[in-house]
């Protein structure tokens, strides 16, 4: 790549981020999202992950269903661990997850609709068909059948939800990939000889990059929703325990008839922050990529 | 056409998902029981096991065309029955908040649209996101806690109340009663959707011309609003309410675990954990069949609404 396009590049990342600086809402999703990064990257320095552990719970003579008034700072479960910890390093997995399972959704999205964009003909319309019939199985049984016959770990989780979420983003970049390939730059680049991976790699990529972004924020959304129910109805990896399972075996255990809100409120609390951070900073994304999408006009 | 040839992929998806992943089916049919190889032989015998792969597919479709998906390994009863059996408790506790999610959402993504960016549209906007935001069984478990645990106004699960033989009217009453918290859990997870697409959708039309032209008439804003602009806003809600139905079967699966509301939603939720496949299988191909069912009446009455669209 040559300096001239480093420079070019660099000064659009900076007209996006100054777009972005004006957006409350953006901005504010972004603030939430780092304070939870910060929290599980923290996660050792926050509570000893010694404290997931029933064994060590009962060794430190900790109290039973103790609301957070008797045992600092959000109380204890039914095997007398403390829910601090289990909310701190349930943080990890749920975001790691999330994440991954976003990468995994839009590189498939991304190949297939680049691909059928680009290639066109008998491949697009065969790709398309099948995005066609992705798209209409029902995307949560499915994720629960495939997670029910693969097995719980959180990779067969991570894969589960990549190959169920990735067929909307493919439509999405597939129409972006055909209007970019209609554009002068495109024509002129292959009347000059540039071989199809050339042209994808210089000329439909930079300029599809900045949708995939947006798409992708507001994909982990999905994946992070998905894989808490997915846990929630016992799919969840039993050795990294999510916000997911936090919910799953305080309700298993009967903390509703208990009251027992401190259990199952912080975890489902930060899936909703976590979640509408990355549903502000993608929306925020998409108007910047796609000003005639503005919605607060 | 295409919505068939999309069922026979669903058809021969589902076969695949659960012949491939499930190498030995009578094996895990007694999981580590000691049983003699001779009753497992008969049964790979009885079952279609010992066939080629193409004889077996054959005797899948002629199965899943008689609707015998085989007995589920929970209960031992024939799966088909036990669908049956938790298809209304499913259909009504979905149909009704899908309605009223819709209605109340388009209504709210009508007001916030028309008074944008004041603290009407700041407050529907933002209220309905968090709603939205939120996986919807955690919804439930909240405000299963605070109105049927705390306070005692509700009832905390199944759909009648436990020894009691009421019938007809009272019974009504008394599922209507045990529906409440759900239905308000699965609308207020819903509205979300329909107020955001109704008030960008109503936001593209305001930009209009003829808008302009109706008010250069001299009409009210609330002439205006519900003759001129609302109609025309409302397509995609239609389309998005067509396809949300698809999913009327099997919106609900973590909701009704939730609140052990005996439909399809539960009923999967229990297969999960046995994996009571056959049940998984079953239910799996009537969802897709749901949806595809809904998305073919979507496409019919959009075109009808639009007569745009068929010329495309």
């Amino acid at each position: 790549m040559t300096t001239l396009a480093m420079q070019r590049r660099r000064a659009t990342a900076g007209r996006v981020w100054k777009q972005f600086r004006g957006s409350k809402g953006g901005m504010i999703g972004l603030g939430v999202l780092l304070l939870f990064v910060v929290m599980a990257l923290a996660a050792p320095l926050l509570a000893d992950a010694r404290e997931l552990s029933p064994v060590f719970a009962r060794a430190q003579g900790n109290p039973q269903w103790a609301p957070p008034s008797e045992f600092a700072p959000l109380g204890t479960d039914y095997i007398r661990r403390s829910v601090w910890a289990q909310f701190v390093w349930g943080s990890r997995v749920s975001l790691f997850v999330g994440l991954a399972a976003t990468v995994l959704t839009i590189l498939i999205g991304s190949v297939v609709g680049i691909i059928a964009g680009f290639v066109g003909g008998r491949p697009d319309a065969a790709l398309m068909r099948l995005t066609e019939w992705f798209l209409v199985i029902p995307f949560l049984p499915l994720a629960i059948v495939l997670a029910s016959v693969l097995g719980r770990n959180v990779w067969n989780i991570i894969f589960v939800i990549g190959v169920t979420s990735w067929p909307s983003t493919a439509r999405l970049i597939r129409a972006q990939v055909l209007t970019v390939k209609q554009r002068l730059f495109v024509d002129r680049a292959r009347s000059l000889g540039a071989s199809g991976s050339h042209i994808v790699n210089h000329h439909i990529l930079p300029n599809v990059m900045g949708l995939i972004l947006a798409n992708a924020t507001l994909a982990v959304p999905i994946s992070i929703l998905t894989e808490t129910t997915l846990a929630f109805l016992g799919l969840g990896d039993p050795s990294a325990a999510s916000w997911g399972k936090t919910l799953e075996e305080a309700f298993v255990n009967g903390a509703l008839s208990r009251n027992a809100w401190w259990y199952f409120v912080p975890a489902g609390l930060g899936i909703l922050a976590v979640v509408l951070a990355f549903t502000l900073i993608g929306r925020t994304l998409e108007e910047i990529a796609n000003p005639r999408l503005s919605r607060s006009r | 056409m295409g919505s068939l040839l999309t069922l026979v992929f669903v058809l021969v998806f589902n076969f695949f998902l659960f012949r491939v992943v499930q190498t030995d089916p009578i094996g895990s049919l007694f999981r580590g029981r000691d049983v003699p190889q001779e009753t497992l032989d008969n049964l790979r015998v009885a079952f279609g096991l010992d066939q080629p792969i193409g004889t077996q597919f054959l005797l899948y479709l002629r199965e899943t065309a008689q609707l015998n998906f085989g007995l589920s390994y929970q209960t031992r009863q024939p799966v088909w029955n036990e669908i049956v059996a938790a298809i209304p408790a499913t259909l009504a506790l979905v149909g009704i908040s899908s309605i009223l999610s819709a209605l109340i959402g388009t209504i709210g993504g009508i007001i916030a649209a028309w008074r944008r960016n004041t603290w009407k549209d700041h407050s529907i906007t933002s209220g309905t996101m968090v709603f939205y935001s939120m996986p919807d069984f955690w919804l439930g478990m909240i405000l299963l806690v605070i109105f049927a645990v705390v306070l005692g106004w509700f009832p905390v699960g199944g759909i009648t109340t436990a020894g009691s033989n009421e019938t007809g009217l009272a019974r009504l009453a008394d599922q209507a009663y045990h529906m409440f918290l759900p239905a308000l859990t699965l609308t207020l997870a819903y509205l979300g959707e329909y107020t955001l697409v109704t008030r960008s959708s109503l936001l593209d039309v305001m930009g209009e011309d003829y808008l302009t032209v109706a008010r250069a008439k001299g009409l009210r804003d609330v002439v205006v609003r519900n003759h001129h602009a609302v109609p025309n806003a409302l397509l995609p809600v239609v389309t998005l309410t067509a396809i949300n139905f698809g999913f009327i079967l099997s919106g609900a699966i973590a909701v009704e675990a939730v609140y052990s509301w005996p439909g399809l939603g539960k009923a999967t939720a229990d297969a999960v954990r046995g994996p009571d496949l056959p049940m998984l299988q079953a239910l799996f191909l009537l969802f897709s069949a749901a949806v595809i069912v809904f998305n073919l009446i979507s496409d019919l009455t959009y075109s009808w609404l639009d007569p745009r669209v068929e010329g495309q």
